[in-house]
């Protein structure tokens, strides 16, 4: 049977080329409309897997696939979507087309790297998706955005060139472009330069300073993007490309503490909740790695439901920057009584991040932990739980004590402007609440779609639930006697991204001192040295382009001249008609002559 | 409404406190005595009654604790530190 393929990524790029000349009352069923046709799209492509979009490239030495539709795309693929739905209707009340193109662009460019089958149309999406996000940065007209988008860049660009030289090398020596698992026993420098382009996308330590820097400094609706994406696009890859690469559990483990030890201590609402993807993201890391089927599919099944829930955080969080135009928590505090909705999400988000029973973590990231256990790995696997403890002190305790508790610091202008987001944004978090009670609640909603359907995990049973409750319980009741050691300080932290941002200045420091003395002393040396024989040799040649050149040229323009002004004497008698009529004859006479020879 | 209920609870602090303190005894208790643990990982979990709680507390201090000390060893700076 032939299926009709169409990209699901085409519909958002030609939805997002077509949207400015949208306008008035069609613009905003429009904005709903072609992510849910993206989304229809995806659902229906998972009903019919198979090979799609192959494309013959540069006379056939490459074939391109820009539609492998399994399993593990397949789950990917919807979640993608579903948040480009949900994401686009937070984000209806803003009427910059440019924004929404560029948010468009940027799930396109996940959609095209989950669903392609070889590194060069990887590539071109895996850069569609850098660009296409720098913007979301870009619009944010708040001080240092601008230099947060530079830096994003700059640092997405190093890690596409270790992909490309990567893939490039692996072709070499390979003749091989096709996008599938790599082997552990027989590894090579590609091996690893492709790990480290796809690790910076997940923000692996020591590649992932960039996201809490780039996400704080997003707009309110880039962010909300911005946390799905990229991290989890690059765990798709890492899952489809190293599974079982031992390393990975390392780093995942490293990430997850990491990351929450940076959460604890952050002052900025959405910087707390960047270090908390990075440490979200070490689970699935560290799941890639373990790599037996309960372990992909627990890093699949933990992506998809990161992505409501930590757009949920977003949501909610964004909801504060919007309404008190406030992101620090030494600014907020006590607004409950004011948005008392926005509270409520943020707590439903962060007891699904939490793994409360009935919410989404608590099915997926015992998944991945469970695993771990099963293959022995004893010291990862406590140390995730002591990790899912500070994520509950972090996303479930702190952000929402210091935003909606405690005494407040708001100034009486941010207490005035602190109110409930439009109804867009609501709607936008009622829909991912939805959705982390679903997934939580009803398995086999989420397990159905998981990649290996061979492998049954239950994580309802009563020792697993005991387990979570004395966990959250005792999590709780240290955070109500130790609040304060962990309270809102009017701090930045410092971290690894010093090195390029003071590393920069170092650089200006090298520009501005000694390499300008040097240029200086190589001017002066150059004005004696060399200005004097330059200057004799330039009038020479001044004076044979005079005499010489020009009375050449000039003889021919004169000559070309006089031919002009007999031809326009005897064709051009004023006459249009005649004009047109010797023009139209010689056109017809050349192309007689032409059909004839 | 939210802020209704919240406003209730903060009223009667005590009332939420023992409440709280009575929902998680009995909690433990149940972990303690009726639930099988036989698909417990290690030893530690099998053995030692009401292990995730004290795994909790430990690890929520440490966390906490070294956190803090992380922080104050000069990772945590001045607001403006990157701005001259």
């Amino acid at each position: 049977m032939t299926t009709s393929f169409i990209h699901p990524a085409l519909i958002l790029i030609f939805g997002g080329l077509l949207l400015p000349f949208v306008k008035g009352p069609f613009r905003k069923p429009y904005l709903f409309i072609i992510p849910l046709l993206t989304l229809l799209n995806v659902v229906y492509l998972s009903w019919h897997p198979g090979v799609y979009g192959v494309v013959n490239f540069m006379g056939g030495d490459w074939t391109l696939t820009f539609g492998r539709v399994d399993r593990l795309s397949m789950v990917f693929g919807f979640i993608m979507a579903l948040m480009a739905v949900i994401g686009t209707v937070y984000g209806l009340h803003v009427n910059d087309d440019l924004q929404h193109i560029a948010a468009w662009f940027y799930v396109a460019g996940s959609l095209g790297v989950i669903y392609c089958g070889d590194y060069l149309v990887l590539f071109l999406f895996w850069e569609l998706m850098a660009f296409a996000s720098t913007f979301l940065i870009w619009f944010n007209k708040d001080k240092g955005s601008l230099a947060a988008g530079y830096r994003y860049l700059l640092v997405h660009t190093f890690g596409g060139v270790v992909l490309l030289l990567g893939f490039v090398l692996r072709y070499q020596a390979t003749g091989d472009l096709s996008f599938v698992l790599l082997s552990e026993e027989n590894t090579h420098l590609y091996t690893w330069l492709i790990m480290a382009g796809l690790m910076l996308n997940a923000a692996v330590p020591p590649l992932h300073s960039w996201l809490p820097d780039a996400y704080s400094k997003a707009t309110v609706t880039g962010a909300v993007f911005m946390c799905a994406f990229t991290t989890k696009t690059a765990i798709y890859t890492l899952a489809r490309g190293f599974a079982g690469f031992d390393i990975l559990i390392v780093l995942g483990v490293v990430m997850a503490i990491y990351g929450i030890i940076y959460a604890l201590i952050e002052n900025d609402i959405r910087r707390l909740l960047g270090w908390e993807i990075v440490s979200q993201v070490g689970y699935m890391v560290a799941g890639v790695g373990i790599g037996t089927a309960l372990a992909i599919n627990g890093t699949c099944a933990h992506a998809f439901a990161h992505i409501l829930y930590k757009g949920l955080l977003f949501m909610a969080a964004g909801a504060v920057i919007h309404a008190t135009g406030k992101s620090k928590f030494t600014d907020l505090g006590g607004l409950y009584k004011k948005m008392p909705l926005t509270f409520f999400f943020l707590v439903i988000g962060g007891i699904s991040v939490s793994a409360f029973p009935f919410f989404s973590g608590f099915v997926t990231k015992s998944m991945i932990i469970a695993a771990g256990f099963e293959e022995h790995l004893l010291i990862p696997a406590f140390l995730l739980t002591m990790v899912s403890v500070g994520t509950f002190l972090v996303a479930g305790l702190r952000l929402p004590y210091l935003i909606f508790f405690g005494d407040t610091r708001c100034s009486d202008e941010t207490w005035s402007k602190a109110e409930d987001p439009p109804w867009n944004m609501q709607l936008a978090m009622l829909a991912a609440s939805f959705f982390c009670l679903l997934v939580g609640s009803y398995t086999p909603f989420l397990y159905n779609m998981l990649p290996y359907t061979d492998v049954a995990f239950h994580p309802y049973g009563s020792y697993h639930l005991s387990e979570t409750m004395q966990l959250l319980a005792f999590t709780a009741i240290i955070f109500i006697f130790l609040k304060d050691k962990i309270g809102a300080r009017a701090t930045i932290s410092l971290d690894l991204d010093w090195f390029y941002r003071r590393g920069g200045r170092l650089f200006l420091w090298l520009a501005k001192n000694p390499v300008q003395w040097l240029d200086t002393c190589w001017g002066s040396a150059y004005k004696v040295v060399g200005l004097y024989p330059l200057m004799t040799t330039a009038r020479f040649w001044s004076w044979f382009d005079w005499h010489g050149i020009d009375g050449i040229v000039d003889g021919s323009a004169r000559c070309v001249r006089a031919i002009g002004r007999r031809v326009s004497l005897t064709l051009q008698r004023g006459q249009i008609q005649q004009t047109i009529y010797i023009s139209i004859t010689f056109a017809a006479i050349l192309l007689v002559s032409y059909v004839w020879l | 409404m939210i802020i209704q209920i919240i406003d209730y609870l903060k009223e009667r602090p005590k009332t939420v406190r023992v409440s709280s303190y009575i929902g998680i005894a009995i909690m433990l208790i149940w972990s303690v005595l009726a639930v099988d643990n036989h698909h417990a990982h290690t030893w530690a979990e099998k053995y030692i009654p009401g292990f995730w709680s004290l795994f909790s507390l430990g690890a929520a201090v440490v966390l906490i604790f070294f956190a803090r000390w992380f922080g104050k060893s000069g990772i945590m700076t001045r607001e403006d530190y990157y701005d001259n």
